[in-house]
């Protein structure tokens, strides 16, 4: 990565956070902008292009999604970081699904933000633990007993053995480092697993994954 | 034109007589309970006492409440009482019609003391207003007379007497019995001002003919004694009746039950918001009055923050605790809950997948809580993980912490006592435990429990 530091734009509705997330990521980044809702927000991204938009999945005007949706044909250069309050998967999935790089928390630390940001801005993924549990969830193997899924289609059993055990680690909270360190690879593969996951997640057949996450809903 | 449920459940019921909609002056609402209560379960005949005092509910009302308010005094279904009422009007020929005038006047609101009457008797331009009635009155008398329709005659009584009394209570009522009776008039004002004018047109052509050829009939009656022209007469009326009113009638119906619905959104806003206050306000509160205590603010913004998350998500309403959990999921939830709340460390959890309990994966779950304990208490660490994984042919559940670890080959004896009692715990039912740590690092304990499968799909 350049030493350049990466710049951001942050959309949040609650005035209170956004002053948070600028405090905490302090001067590892360039905090370039920030807007409430989302027709503030595609308009300032538009205008000052930045690396990473740090991006509420809650938003009153439409969400998170309508921004990212508006943006990723016109400045696919932009990279959106999904952060959120609420573990309703079919939300964070939307998200994901329309295009952002990756999906953290709120209760992040200032440090793993910074981490989760930088990777962000260099083209890699970052899946929270929780996240990494939805997708492992949405890409199960096969019916347990007395289980109701949805891989029944083979054609949803996209990942591969080595994605999966990578998925599996970030959901134990280990860090990419660790995997590396754990499955004796580098961090650039464990980078690399990353994203093709997020690829599958974005490109799979639309309708099982939003089926899961309305049947999970109900569950 | 009958209410369209005649039958209450009982919350409803209860609300009828307690009275929610406006703000009343604050009566004694158990004495207005009393009668509705008795005609679900007591006897319910007249003997209710002196204590029950008539009252006219605010909810359960067509006109002015007066059946409702006899069927509650005399532990009777309204819709009964009201058909008597109806049937009673016709054939006293109006005079019971007026009485129910008169008895809106008399008997108070549900939550008041006083009926109209007195208020009424005090409204000068309301008893002026009556006298120009009367004199209207009088002259169609005088022309009926003239014109030999003695049937008109005989009605100008009841007429006289309803009339005056609608004119009172219509200037006298409180603010809120208005607004009701505004609403059940508004669709009749609605009938001449509406925007389909040519079926209003239409309609009140066949009711005028049908009504037309309904007196004709009934007035020859007289002469003709043939047996079937009253009767078509009367049904020539009621036909006209309906044609003209029928409308109207719809539409009350249908106001009624968009008022229920209503009445059933704000029910469930006011559940929402005394839970909201039970739990989230009242965690606020505590958050505010503890701001000097950061471990125990975060504690109960955690606690909060589950709560609310379950309630959100999982529709568990706040406040209910897992006994005794069922699944998998319900049984890490539970390790959460309890060590986040007895040692004031954060617990995140990840699931894939659920499952029944059995004897196996219970003991899987004390072994997981047992290793959570333990990270709690000695590891420093502030944030433990657990991941908990479902898979066709074995369960697994992660539970690391990033404190300060140790070094197992030189573990201090506490440690090596649980490490052994968890080991010992998942071999005596066919699983497997390792611990991994490293000083400086955090631990790592990994549980793995194989199913038992039921189901013959995997044997």
């Amino acid at each position: 990565m350049s030493d350049t530091r990466p710049r951001v734009f942050i959309v949040d509705d609650h005035a209170l956070f956004r002053s948070g997330v600028r405090s905490e990521l302090g001067d590892d980044v360039e905090v370039v902008g920030e807007a409430d809702d989302v027709a503030p927000a595609i308009a300032g991204i538009r205008e000052c292009l930045p690396d990473v938009v740090l991006l509420d999945v809650h938003l009153p005007g439409g969400g998170g999604q309508a921004v990212v949706t508006a943006l990723k044909p016109e400045h696919p250069e932009v990279r959106f970081l999904a952060l959120s309050a609420s573990d309703a998967p079919e939300d964070v999935i939307a998200v994901i699904r329309a295009g952002a790089r990756g999906y953290v928390t709120k209760t992040i630390s200032g440090s793993e933000l910074v981490d989760a940001v930088r990777r962000v801005a260099a083209g890699d993924a970052v899946f929270s633990p929780r996240l990494a549990g939805f997708v492992l969830d949405a890409f199960a193997n096969g019916p347990g007993p007395g289980q109701q899924r949805l891989s029944l289609d083979p054609e949803l059993d996209q990942l591969t053995g080595r994605e999966r055990e990578v998925l599996r680690l970030i959901a134990r909270g280990y860090t990419y480092k660790e995997i590396a360190r754990e499955l004796f690879i580098s961090i650039k593969t464990v980078e690399t697993h990353v994203s093709s996951v997020l690829r599958k997640l974005q490109l799979s057949t639309r309708h099982q994954l939003a089926r899961w996450a309305t049947e999970r809903r109900l569950a | 034109m009958e209410e369209p449920a005649g039958w209450r459940p009982p919350w409803e019921t209860a609300r009828a007589a307690g009275g929610s909609g406006a703000p009343p002056a604050e009566a004694p609402r158990d004495q207005e309970q009393a009668p509705w209560h008795f005609r679900r379960h007591g006897p319910g005949r007249w003997s209710r006492g002196p204590g029950t005092p008539l009252r006219r509910p605010r909810e359960d009302r067509l006109v002015g409440g007066v059946a409702a308010a006899i069927a509650g005094r005399m532990g009777r279904d309204v819709t009964t009482v009201r058909i008597v009422l109806v049937v009673a009007a016709v054939l006293s020929g109006g005079f019971v019609a007026a009485a129910y005038v008169v008895a809106w006047m008399l008997i108070p609101m549900a939550g008041t003391q006083r009926g109209l009457a007195s208020r009424a008797l005090a409204d000068r331009r309301g008893l002026a207003l009556v006298a120009g009635f009367w004199s209207v009155l009088i002259l169609v008398r005088i022309l009926a007379s003239v014109f030999k329709a003695g049937w008109l005659g005989s009605l100008i009584f009841p007429l006289a007497v309803a009339g005056a009394g609608l004119i009172l209570i219509w200037r006298n009522a409180a603010e809120d019995e208005q607004a009701m009776m505004r609403r059940q008039i508004q669709p009749l004002l609605g009938l001449t001002t509406g925007s389909r004018r040519t079926g209003l047109i239409l309609r009140l052509t066949v009711a005028v003919i049908l009504l037309a050829g309904g007196i004709a009939a009934l007035q020859s009656a007289h002469e003709n004694v043939a047996l079937l022209r009253p009767l078509a007469g009367v049904a020539l009326l009621i036909s006209a009746i309906v044609v003209l009113l029928g409308p109207w009638w719809l539409r009350i119906a249908r106001d009624l039950v968009v008022e229920r619905q209503a009445r059933v959104r704000a029910e469930e806003r006011a559940d929402i918001a005394s839970r909201v206050h039970d739990s989230v306000l009242q965690t606020l509160a505590l958050i505010q009055r503890r701001a000097d205590q950061p471990q125990q603010v975060v504690a109960l913004a955690r606690a909060q923050e589950r709560e609310l998350r379950s309630w959100l998500f999982d529709g568990r309403p706040p406040g209910t605790i897992d006994e005794a959990a069922t699944t998998l999921a319900g049984g890490v939830r539970l390790i959460q809950q309890n060590v986040e709340a007895q040692h004031e460390v954060a617990v995140e959890v990840v699931l894939v997948g659920d499952c029944p309990l059995d004897d196996d994966l219970t003991a899987l779950l004390a072994a997981a809580r047992e290793a959570t304990v333990n990270a709690a208490k000695w590891s420093g660490a502030n944030v433990i993980s657990i991941f908990a994984e479902v898979e066709p042919t074995e369960v697994s559940v992660f539970v690391r912490d990033r404190g300060k670890g140790f070094d197992p080959q030189t573990v201090p004896a506490d440690r090596k006592g649980l490490a052994e009692s968890v080991r010992a715990r998942m071999a005596r039912r066919g699983g497997n435990a390792a611990i991994r740590s490293a000083p400086g690092e955090g631990t790592e304990v990994s549980l793995t429990m194989p199913r038992n499968v039921t189901e013959a799909s995997q044997a």
